[in-house]
């Protein structure tokens, strides 16, 4: 135990009401090394970095740093002992300097006032040593993300920054921007910088780590010397738990001659050239990473966001929906992956929230039939097993799976065809999560069509029919249920596959 | 358990009301018997008749989180305008009101266009409004007073003047409208669409639009019935005065936004009833009323009425951050 660690987390465990985050996470930082962290999403990579900025209090075990042994951080004790993190989200102000950026919340002063000058001679200082070009003066809002990430970085090393953790720093960023930020990332390991590099694309971590640590499930599962590792064997301890029982099962109903929705070549949102059919009775996974452009799609089709060009499909006719309203009247559904800011009305009864797309069918010169609206919402409390006292109760006061289930009730409501579930069972415990699976198959059984997003492989596989990957707002592939492994989905969704090929071709 | 707790909702839901019989209990003592009478009774009713017909339409805008700050302007608009037209333009009175009342209504969809569609928010668009109309007012009759059209249409008369004479006490009609608009409030919140799209709106926009509500078609809606309360009550308060005045509507917006916030419509939206407001419109009412029959000063009343205001919406924070907590 001679060795040299500036940073060490030691069984560190994280619990939430009902939920735990971490079990017994271990993590050893090297002086001057790059340590990858990668894991699948929700595996608990930011909340283990949040233990070491003090953003997050873990329940139990230890934080050394340099020697010195913490219970928790606080964001002051973090900075103090040399640790600064690098957000995807910049904590910058758009319309001060890039000198006063470094320095915001503790200026240079000069008697009362502030001194500009020295900030902005210490910012150039700063700069120079990382090797960017970037005027002090400049503000921060006509900067390119690139460049404010740049800011970011000069500010952790001009307080002194010993350890640098930075969450998906290539995600918000271009190619070439990805590129000089490696090259600042490599100036600093050089300067004895010791680095958390967290990010989902393989090459990244290949490119720039010494070692790599994988957790999955909130566990720590090993730590490997990058260049003795392999994308498989990291693809396999990411994803790799066994597969029991946790879906119930389901009778094949697709029905192939009916196409409920097709999409031809559509683009908007982001999002470019999808292609596919979804049929009558069938669960159409989507799979891929954060950001791969699933739930952009998802609003496209629900009417969220417009449509650029392609033509979508419904049951044969070409659709246009340019509200939600327009897609729910055509029989479009969307259960959003932000329940609580997106899906329920939480402040709203449950009878409301049930019936709120419908209103107008069941109202007459916009007088609602109370007896409809109560029958309406009682008959879908029973079908779908809503656990509550009335259904007059506020939708806050249930549980995540029976807010879904309220959700999916107002779906039912207003009897659509087509269902989008993004994240069905996010922030869900397990065994409700049984039951909207069950709901998910018994829609299909009606044959209804779904559309299903997902992050979370085990899901994807066990639910759907098939299985569509995207990866950076393309289709990568489509895959067979006879085709179904993590390892091609993960591989798929890293777009490695797609990187290969170039490298062959 | 559960009888305890409705008991607790049931008191705190009605809170309001105790107030205001405390109020009530308090000017009948120190008004020296001036304050229950059948002829102030009868006034309170005439004078809060227009507090009561503009707050239905503000109980709406600030049920989604809006607010409306144009109404003391179209209040005043509609004064001068009514007014000049029947003295001026000879207009038949009939044509005069229903005139002003579509002049409320297109000024509030206007309101409506610039926070729904442009997005200006709703506190700047409709101060903006405010300004402009009660410019416009001025400019009609270069801030003159116009009088004289109850002469010419004596029905004019009707709406504040006239009453219905009970055994006991007269009903002024422009307390009937009042009740009628705020009967019509209710209904359109309880028993209409519309009403469960509005607490939709104001408590979550976007899962309100993601639930197939036209989110800006509404708080267009929303913001014309606004103009058109507002513009009824100015025509009340038209009869009232008997004269348009250049200042009549300056500042009303503030006692009709303390009257709703006050009957207990959270200014973060989607929480609200037209019960409260009820109590909110009476409680200003007389304590305007009985302040005055006490012979206290008009400023010391401006200070009364806002701490009131203060204490209303402070009451309402301070809850709401209990339950964030």
């Amino acid at each position: 135990m001679s060795e040299d660690f500036v940073l060490e987390l030691k069984h560190i465990r994280k619990e939430y009401p009902g939920v735990v985050a971490l079990k017994d996470v271990t993590l050893q930082l090297r002086r001057g090394e790059i340590l990858g962290l990668i894991g699948e999403n929700g595996a608990g990579k930011s909340t283990l970095i949040k233990c070491c900025s003090g953003a997050v209090i873990p329940t139990s075990g230890k934080i050394k740093i340099n020697g010195k042994e913490f219970d928790r951080m606080t964001p002051q004790l973090a900075a103090e002992n040399g640790i600064a993190i690098i957000y995807q989200e910049f904590n910058n102000v758009k319309e001060l300097s890039a000198a006063e950026n470094m320095f915001l919340g503790r200026p240079i002063r000069k008697g009362i006032t502030i001194d500009r000058k020295a900030m902005e001679a210490e910012a150039a200082k700063a700069f120079e040593q990382l090797h960017i070009k970037i005027n002090p003066k400049e503000l921060v809002k006509n900067l390119t993300v690139g460049y404010q990430q740049m800011i970011e970085i000069a500010k952790a090393i001009q307080q002194n920054a010993q350890v640098l953790i930075m969450d998906e720093p290539s995600a918000p960023l271009t190619n070439n921007e990805v590129e000089s930020m490696f090259q600042v990332v490599e100036l600093l390991r050089k300067k004895g910088v010791s680095i958390i590099y967290i990010s989902h694309r393989l090459e990244e971590i290949f490119r720039l780590s010494d070692r790599i640590e994988v957790i999955r499930d909130g566990e720590y599962v090993d730590t490997l010397i990058t260049h003795e590792a392999t994308v498989d064997q990291l693809i396999r301890m990411m994803v790799g738990r066994e597969m029991t029982q946790k879906f119930p099962p389901r009778p094949c109903c697709v029905d192939e001659s009916k196409v409920v929705l097709e999409l031809r070549d559509v683009c908007g949102n982001g999002d470019r050239n999808m292609s596919f059919k979804i049929h009558a009775g069938e669960v159409l996974g989507l799979g891929g990473l954060v950001g791969a452009g699933r739930t952009e799609l998802a609003q496209v089709i629900f009417g969220a966001k417009p449509k650029e060009s392609g033509q979508i499909l419904l049951n044969g006719k070409e659709i246009n929906p340019k509200s939600p309203r327009e897609a729910i009247d055509l029989g479009i559904a969307m259960l959003p992956e932000d329940r609580k800011r997106h899906g329920a009305l939480l402040g709203v009864s449950i009878k409301n929230n049930i019936n709120m797309p419908i209103y107008k069918r069941i109202s007459k010169a916009s007088v609602i039939d109370l007896g409809t609206e109560k029958n309406n919402a009682e008959k879908f409390r029973k079908e779908i097993q809503i656990k509550c006292p009335t259904i007059n109760q506020q939708v806050k006061n249930l549980s995540g799976g029976n807010q879904q289930k309220v959700i999916l009730g107002k779906w039912l409501a207003a009897d659509s065809q087509l269902i989008i579930f993004d994240e069905p069972t996010r922030g869900i415990d397990v065994g409700a999560k049984y039951e909207i699976y069950k709901l998910i198959n018994d829609l299909v059984a009606q044959g209804r069509a779904v559309l299903m997003i997902s992050s979370e492989m085990e899901e994807l596989i066990g639910m759907s029919d098939r299985i569509i990957v995207l990866a950076e707002r393309q289709m990568i592939g489509e895959l067979q249920k006879e085709e179904f492994n993590p390892d091609t989905i993960m591989t798929m969704a890293s777009a490695i596959v797609d990187q290969a090929q170039k490298e062959v071709s | 358990m559960e009888g305890k707790v409705n008991t607790k909702n049931l008191l705190r839901q009605n809170a309001i009301w105790l107030v205001f019989v405390v109020e009530a209990i308090f000017f009948a003592i120190f008004s020296k018997g001036t304050f229950v009478t059948p002829g102030n009774i009868t006034n309170i009713l005439r004078q809060v008749s227009y507090y009561g017909i503009a707050s239905v339409g503000m109980t709406f805008v600030i049920l989604i989180g809006g607010i409306d700050l144009s109404i003391g302007s179209i209040i005043t608009l509609v004064n001068m305008v009514c007014a000049f037209m029947m003295v001026n333009m000879n207009c038949h009175w009939l044509i005069a009101v229903l005139a002003v009342l579509v002049i409320g209504v297109l000024i509030g969809i206007l309101n409506g266009l610039m926070v729904a569609k442009i997005g200006i928010p709703a506190l700047i668009a409709t101060f903006a409004a405010q300004t402009v109309f009660e410019g416009l007012a001025y400019i009609l009759t270069a801030g003159m007073p116009v009088s004289g059209f109850n002469k010419i249409y004596p029905a004019m008369n009707f709406f504040a003047r006239s009453t219905v004479d009970l055994p006991f006490i007269s009903i002024p009609w422009c307390a009937i409208i009042m009740v009628a608009c705020l009967a019509a409030g209710s209904f359109i919140l309880n028993r209409s669409y519309f009403g469960r799209y509005f607490y939709a709106i104001g408590g979550n926009e976007e899962a309100a639009e993601l639930s197939g509500i036209l989110v800006d078609k509404v708080k267009i809606l929303i913001y014309a019935l606004s103009g058109f309360f507002a513009a009824l009550a100015g025509i009340v308060m038209l009869s009232r005065t008997g004269s348009a005045q250049a200042t009549v509507g300056k500042g009303k917006e503030f006692d009709v936004i303390t009257c709703v916030v006050l009957g207990g419509v959270s200014v973060n939206g989607g929480v609200g009833r037209i019960s409260g407001v009820v109590a909110g419109v009476f409680i200003i009412g007389c304590l305007t009323n009985g302040l005055i029959l006490m012979n206290v000063s008009e400023y010391i009343q401006m200070v009364v009425k806002g701490l009131v205001l203060a204490a209303a919406v402070g009451l309402d924070c301070m809850s709401n951050k209990r339950k964030t907590n």
